[in-house]
């Protein structure tokens, strides 16, 4: 079982990091918000590896479903291609992409020695919608009704902002 | 399976989007990067929810609700983000942030 | 009564605020008024108190008002302390005060409204001062009125503040009392420490059974006489007072002759166990007094400004009053307060009468036979010249004779140099007098048609001191001739140092031989000046060698300032060039600039490019990770 579950998981990671690495480096917009879709796809399926079956669905709901789908009707409203794609100086670029380099090397070399408890191979029903439903409207009511403030005050800025002026 | 697959695996899909931050100048690609550093995040969540369920921890779910006020928030910022994107291409037609230095004086 | 004494005070200081908040709308009579009434009414009152104080039997009362300070163990009330010493300083203080008051009434006359009344403000503010002081029933109240004064002194000298000698008389004086200031201040810190107290009573219990030339007791007398050498103008901190003369003449009078420099024999007299306790001290006090005595009398013998004569004089008077206090004649040293207080007061008034006729004329030398112009004014002088001469019969004699005597009794050498002083005195005295007085005028022509008696305001406080000048002198007869009364009333006062004090007496022949002596010696002095000056024509002649010297006050104040003032101005130039504006202002400018430059180095950073500041972003977190993972 271990050894497929790990199959899957590294075949899921290279996807992901692959079609991450297309989203920074394509030249084509459009490319880009392809490739992340791709990406939050794998993602999704690594919610589904670790019993987070409703977060998966979600994920793919709002990401895939909404986002981007968002982002691709902007990027294509405004026409943008790779002949227009607004195009840094190179030292720049290397600079961004060492540090960022950097920050990857710090990182692992700071988190390589954390001591942590084993996953187990185990299924378990936290994922359920029964279970988050419980806690989310028992311990997280408030915050989920002042995170509905912000969507409705965020929908109002965004129908603000947007308004033609006349 | 170690809990540190998922660990590195999420500080990448991090870096990658801190590179795409520093290397792009169009607005919107720079928009995605974030969403990416975002994911890698409640990825990261849903590793340690995961986790701790294992270890016997009842509260364990909390940390997929986090995954879902993470999203909320980053649909908010999205659909204003965009509007101000949108608006800013209006005005200058481009969406390099350098354009954006403008607002300096 | 005695519990109404708080009145005393109070009323100059009520006359002080009414005079100085309304001088913009009170005319200028009710002004006067105002100043010269609460001071009668003080005098009244003081009159009363003398009178209860008076009565055989009285013991000294404290009357308490309020805790002024109470810290710790440290208690010092507000209380007023009265008994035979602090009344007799009331009747003096408000008695010459009420006569000045009047007097100023008219001499400032043609001050404007409003300067008229801030100048009564200041002189009932003066008087209010100088109540505390000799009313005070500790050290910390004698301080308070101490420092008073010296402010109404330096206001006052500088009343005329626009002309700039006059404001740095006043800076002078301010100053040189400041320096005896810290010596009186030092002695309270000590008593503090040392008894714990400053309260009279206490403080002279504690030091009395301490015993003889304890060191402590020693540093307080010595610490107190430099306070008292500064605010009664002696070596070497006189100089001031001859500056203070820039203030109007009633100023000089009252502050400056009658009252406020007899503060430090005051201060003497009331600690008068401490010094008898530490006779090394006291012969300090006596051998300075009698030094300024003799050194301030030449300086008198030369100088040609009215005032000047006079300023002199009473430095010299002064040094006879501590040459008392210093042979332990406590009483005799407090006598000729009281009849120094008339007389001088008189010549000053007197003078002020004069400059007043000439129009501000000070030089003597361009004055003279005056006495046909003035008569009430020349002969209230004349008897104050007499007065101060120590002709026998006039209050002078009697209190001159028995600092003398007690100086003979004490050492035949302070006699001598005393009776030196004395004589100096009654030559100077009459030069001024013939000089101004007699021969024929030499100002102009323009000066001679104004030339007037002065009005009632002036001559009557003039007929009252030169009254006193004559009988003032009786309350203290010699034993030769019946009951000293002063000093029997006075006893109370000097009664804790008797058990310490070393007794001289003196038979009555040698009393009698050297009364003979001065006298005699005195009268020859007067007909000498009489000859030399009576007729005197101001040849413009510059005098020579010891002459000179005479006229430049033995280049005294030449000499400050070569050793003392031009090196502190030179250290303070120094430190305002050099250390001011080289070192600390540059440091200061400095770091305004480096921190200037800085900002517009780190401003440049500031560029607008977001690109730019994430990247900062970036690189900051990964230092951040490095520091606090990795290290």
């Amino acid at each position: 079982m271990g050894s497929i579950q790990q199959i899957i998981f590294m075949v899921l990671s290279v996807i992901a990091l692959a079609s991450a690495l297309g989203v920074v480096l394509s030249k084509n917009p459009v490319t880009s918000v392809l490739c992340l879709i791709v990406t939050f796809f794998a993602i999704a399926g690594h919610y589904v590896m670790m019993n987070a079956q409703f977060l998966a669905v979600v994920h793919i709901i709002v990401y895939a479903g909404a986002i981007m789908v968002l982002f691709l009707y902007v990027l294509m409203l405004m026409n943008l291609n790779a002949e227009l794609e607004p195009q840094k100086r190179n030292w720049l670029k290397y600079a961004g992409a060492i540090s960022g380099g950097a920050l990857l090397v710090v990182l692992v070399a700071a988190l390589r020695d954390a001591s942590m408890p084993a996953m187990s191979t185990a299924n378990n029903d936290i994922g359920l919608v029964h279970n988050l439903g419980m806690v989310l409207f028992r311990q997280y009511v408030v915050p989920f009704e002042v995170s509905s403030i912000l969507f409705l005050s965020a929908m109002i800025g965004a129908v603000v902002i947007g308004r033609k002026e006349d | 399976m170690p809990v540190q697959y998922y660990i590195f695996l999420s500080i990448a899909l991090f870096c990658i989007g801190v590179m795409g931050v520093l290397m792009r100048r169009n607005a919107i690609i720079i928009f995605m990067c974030i969403e990416l550093m975002l994911n890698a995040v409640n990825l990261l969540m849903v590793a340690f929810s995961k986790m701790w369920a294992d270890a016997g921890r009842v509260d364990a779910s909390s940390a997929q609700l986090f995954v879902f006020f993470i999203m909320v928030v980053a649909a908010a910022e999205v659909a204003i983000g965009l509007a101000i994107i949108t608006m800013v291409y209006r005005n200058t037609h481009s969406v390099d942030i350098n354009i954006l230095n403008r607002l300096k004086n | 009564m005695i519990n109404l004494v708080w009145l005393v005070p109070f009323l100059p200081l009520l006359g002080f605020l009414v005079n100085g908040l309304g001088r913009r709308s009170l005319s200028k009579s009710l002004v006067g008024i105002v100043g010269s009434g609460v001071l009668l009414a003080s005098f009244v009152i003081s009159l009363l108190i003398f009178f209860e104080v008076k009565a055989p039997g009285f013991s000294a009362q404290v009357v308490q008002l309020f805790d002024f300070i109470h810290v710790g163990s440290l208690h010092i009330p507000f209380a007023f302390q009265v008994d035979q010493l602090s009344a007799l300083f009331l009747l003096i203080i408000t008695g010459v005060g009420s006569l000045i008051h009047i007097y100023s009434t008219s001499y400032m006359h043609e001050e404007s409204s409003e300067s008229f009344a801030r100048y009564f403000a200041y002189l009932n503010l003066f008087v209010f001062s100088m109540l505390i002081l000799v009313l005070g029933a500790n050290y910390v109240m004698m301080f308070i009125g101490w420092e008073g004064v010296g402010l109404c002194s330096y206001l006052l000298i500088g009343f005329w503040f626009k002309n700039n000698d006059y404001t740095n008389a006043a800076k002078k004086a301010f100053v040189m009392n400041r320096i005896g200031d810290l010596g009186f201040l030092i002695a309270i810190f000590f008593m503090i420490t040392q008894f714990g107290s400053v309260t009279f009573p206490e403080v002279f219990a504690k030091a009395a059974s301490l015993g003889m030339n304890n060191s402590v007791i020693t540093a307080i007398a010595l610490l107190l006489f430099v306070g008292a050498t500064g605010k009664s103008a002696q070596l070497p901190l006189y100089t001031w007072l001859p500056d203070a003369m820039a203030g109007p003449t009633p100023v000089s009078a009252l502050i400056h002759a009658a009252t406020m420099v007899t503060a430090g024999i005051y201060m003497i007299a009331r600690s008068n166990i401490l010094y008898t306790l530490a006779p090394h001290i006291q012969t300090v006090v006596a051998v300075i007094g009698l030094a300024t005595a003799l050194f301030a009398a030449s300086i008198a013998l030369k100088q040609n400004d009215i005032k000047k004569v006079l300023a002199y004089s009473t430095v010299s008077q002064l040094g006879y009053m501590f040459l008392a206090l210093g042979v332990g004649a406590y009483g005799a040293a407090v006598f000729h307060v009281m009849t120094h207080a008339f007389f001088k007061a008189l010549l000053f008034l007197g003078s002020g009468s004069v400059i007043h006729a000439m129009g501000g004329e000070q030089d003597i030398r361009k004055m003279g036979g005056l006495k046909k112009y003035m008569p009430t004014t020349n002969w209230t002088f004349l008897v104050g010249c007499l007065a101060i001469a120590g002709i026998p019969g006039l209050s002078g004699f009697f209190s001159k004779d028995e600092i003398l005597a007690s100086a003979f009794g004490h050492n035949p050498v302070f006699y001598v140099l005393g009776l030196a002083g004395a004589l100096m005195t009654a030559f100077y005295m009459f030069r001024l007098y013939y000089i101004t007085f007699a021969g024929k005028f030499r100002g102009t022509h323009e000066q001679e048609h104004h030339l007037h008696e002065s009005p009632a305001a002036i001559t009557i406080p003039l007929v009252i001191l030169a009254v006193l000048s004559i009988i003032g002198g009786y309350v203290g007869l010699p034993e030769v001739f019946g009951k000293n009364l002063l000093a029997e009333y006075l006893a109370p006062v000097f009664a804790p140092s008797v058990p310490f004090a070393v007794p001289h007496h003196l038979s009555h022949s040698l009393e009698w031989i050297l009364m003979g002596i001065s006298s005699a010696l005195v009268i020859v002095f007067i007909l000498l000046a009489r000859q030399k000056f009576a007729n005197y024509e101001d040849t413009g002649k510059e005098s020579t060698g010891l002459g000179k010297a005479l006229e430049n006050k033995w280049y005294v104040d030449e000499i400050y300032d070569a050793i003392i003032v031009k090196p502190l101005y030179e250290l303070s130039r120094f430190f305002r060039d050099t250390i001011e504006k080289a070192g600390i202002d540059r440091l200061v400018n400095g770091i305004g600039r480096g921190v200037q430059w800085g900002g517009q180095q780190v401003r440049l950073i500031q560029s607008g490019q977001v690109g730019f500041y994430i990247f900062a972003m970036v690189i900051g977190m990964i230092v951040l990770f490095v520091i606090g993972f990795l290290l």
